[in-house]
């Protein structure tokens, strides 16, 4: 009764082919994009590339002026605030995890912990900047003074600890949920031979959970390493590989937010793009790398 | 009575880690109430009508407000979802009802990708694209960065959200003959529309705050400005550029466009998970 033709042919099956076509058009546009972001960023770096070469990575001095494009001051600022703002916050995001996540995962306490923790992740970065420099700032002026050290207030100290505060949230929340999904019938046989609570997280919990913990901590670092405005705001913008914790320095998204807009030169605006590119890619890396991560948890945990 | 010995230990140790569990907890809290603090202490007071509706007063004048600035956020907001929205739902839609195929695995990886993408490198990009072309800053590309941030946001919420409604829905459909785009255009849409709003609503909390890919495409202005092919304030811009000054006068009026974006991004935050919840309940 009901032919198929009438399916297959006529305007309802045209217009199923239109729909669908867009669908995927929208589909591969999405690919497009990123194909495309990454070919501009290589286009555009090649003039640096083919100028400088490998001496744009190890050079330690950045004058564009003088002609000299060296990206390790901003590298080793990246890596250097970055990996300090992670140590730093490990430990709050840690026991935050494992307090929202086994020993407070219901009630008024944990939603407040929780809303609050998602408060946090939601202020703009900028707020952050500018909070860290009226308030960090001459609190680490005032410690330097007391360590005797030059007071500068701005530097990879205070940059780290904004940093830090960033990133706890990305890695408490999902910290959280992998150590809820922890089964139950687990903790309960550790519990019944005798085990103590804080025993029962040491042996139990974190080993079951340590994929998911540390995916959290992986998608933390990239947050941290492309973070330009909060970085930016407290970190002093000098361009030299950091002497040392107090000291002014600079990272790699803060240099492109500084100079990029005043970039003249084809050299020096390339290498500008090649600092983005870097950023890209370990960005990329990092992020892809973390998400494997929280795949493989989440089939452990199935 | 070695053995007791140790079980006291043993119960000590573990008071003691729930304890400094708890106390660390509540610690890492501090941070995010005296930034509200000094937020509302400074800013509330930097806030009244003069703040909404006049320009920047000039260097030394009290007073003055972030009307440009409130503008520009608005209409690089407006540009930004014109450019993304209707693209990421259009993919979300690809992504949750022909999501088997390998073109929309790739998609999912792209998506991720994009959403990784530190935003400053974004403004590159826009810059790149539309800046340099165009020989000038303009709020168009300002609005272009944005999209694209917004984009993998509005994607991700719109497939899971329509991930979630029952396939007895569209089964239903289906069964009675209903071709597969009227069924997702009449059935599948209607029923996640809360949950596709909240994506928007989500994307726009995502950009509102954004102040790194603005820096060299929408560029700031000190002047009150509608058209999209020049350059253009925004609150974020603002604070940074007030927020770096040397000026005190310029600090309050910083502080004043802290307290409206918090307070912006706060209720986009709020709306957001009063719609998520409304929708849950509804299947």
């Amino acid at each position: 009764m009901w032919g198929t033709g009438t399916v297959r042919g006529g305007a309802p099956a045209t217009s199923e082919a239109v729909f669908e076509r867009l669908l995927h058009i929208s589909g591969a546009g999405i690919l497009a994009l990123l194909a495309v972001v990454f070919v501009t960023l290589l286009v555009h770096s090649f003039p640096a590339v083919k100028d400088l070469g490998a001496a744009f990575l190890y050079g330690r001095v950045w004058d564009p002026v003088g002609g000299e494009h060296g990206a390790l001051p901003f590298v080793l600022g990246t890596l250097f605030t970055s990996f300090l703002a992670l140590g730093i916050s490990m430990p709050f995001s840690l026991a935050i995890s494992i307090y929202l996540g086994e020993y407070c995962t219901e009630g008024p306490f944990s939603s407040f912990l929780r809303s609050a923790v998602d408060l946090l992740a939601g202020i703009p970065s900028v707020i952050y900047g500018f909070w860290g420099l009226f308030v960090l700032v001459p609190l680490v002026r005032s410690l330097q003074i007391k360590l005797g050290a030059m007071p500068y207030g701005v530097g990879v100290f205070t940059a780290s600890l904004v940093l830090a505060i960033m990133i706890v949230p990305y890695s408490a929340s999902l910290g959280r949920e992998v150590i809820h999904l922890v089964p139950a019938d687990q903790k309960e046989a550790a519990l019944a031979l005798g085990a103590t609570r804080a025993e029962v997280v040491r042996k139990v919990i974190l080993p079951y959970a340590r994929s998911g913990i540390l995916a959290g901590v992986l998608l933390a670092l990239g947050r941290a390493l492309g973070e330009t405005m909060a970085v930016t705001m407290v970190i002093g913008n000098s361009n030299v590989v950091p002497q040392g914790l107090f000291s002014p320095a600079n990272t790699m998204a803060g240099v492109i937010a500084n100079e990029f807009a005043e970039a003249t030169g084809s050299v020096y605006l390339s290498a500008l793009v090649e600092i983005g590119l870097l950023l890209f890619v370990v960005g990329t890396a990092v992020n892809i790398l973390g998400r494997r991560v929280i795949k493989r948890a989440s089939v452990e945990a199935a | 009575m070695r053995e007791e010995r140790r079980i006291v230990v043993r119960v000590a140790w573990d008071r003691l880690f729930s304890a400094a569990t708890a106390l660390l907890s509540y610690l890492s809290l501090i941070p995010l109430f005296l930034i509200l603090y000094y937020i509302g202490r400074r800013g509330i007071s930097a806030v009244d009508w003069d703040f909404f509706t006049s320009l920047p007063a000039p260097v030394g004048e009290t007073g003055g407000g972030v009307s440009n600035a409130l503008v520009g956020s608005a209409v690089l907001i407006g540009v930004a979802c014109v450019l993304a929205v209707p693209v990421g739902i259009a993919a979300g839609v690809f992504l949750s009802e022909y999501g088997k195929s390998r073109l929309a695995g790739a998609v999912r990886l792209a998506v991720d990708v994009l959403q990784g993408i530190p935003s400053i490198v974004i403004g590159i990009i826009a810059y790149l694209w539309i800046v340099r072309p165009m020989r000038g800053f303009s709020a168009l590309s300002g609005g272009a960065a944005l999209a694209m941030l917004m984009l993998p946001v509005v994607v991700r919420s719109t497939e899971e959200t329509l991930r979630l409604i029952p396939s007895a829905l569209r089964e239903a459909s289906l069964a009675l003959g209903v071709p597969r785009h009227r069924t997702v255009l009449k059935v599948i849409l209607p029923a996640g529309l809360s949950g596709i709003l909240t994506a928007v609503i989500l994307g726009v909390a995502r950009i509102s705050g954004e102040t790194a890919p603005l820096l060299f495409t929408a560029f700031g202005s000190p002047f009150m400005e509608w058209n999209v092919l020049r350059p253009m304030n925004s609150l974020p811009l603002m604070i940074f550029n007030y927020a770096t000054s040397p000026y005190p006068e310029w600090h309050a009026l910083a502080w004043g466009a802290s307290f409206v974006l918090a307070v912006f991004m706060l209720l986009m935050n709020l709306v957001a998970k009063v719609m998520a919840r409304r929708w849950k309940i509804r299947f």
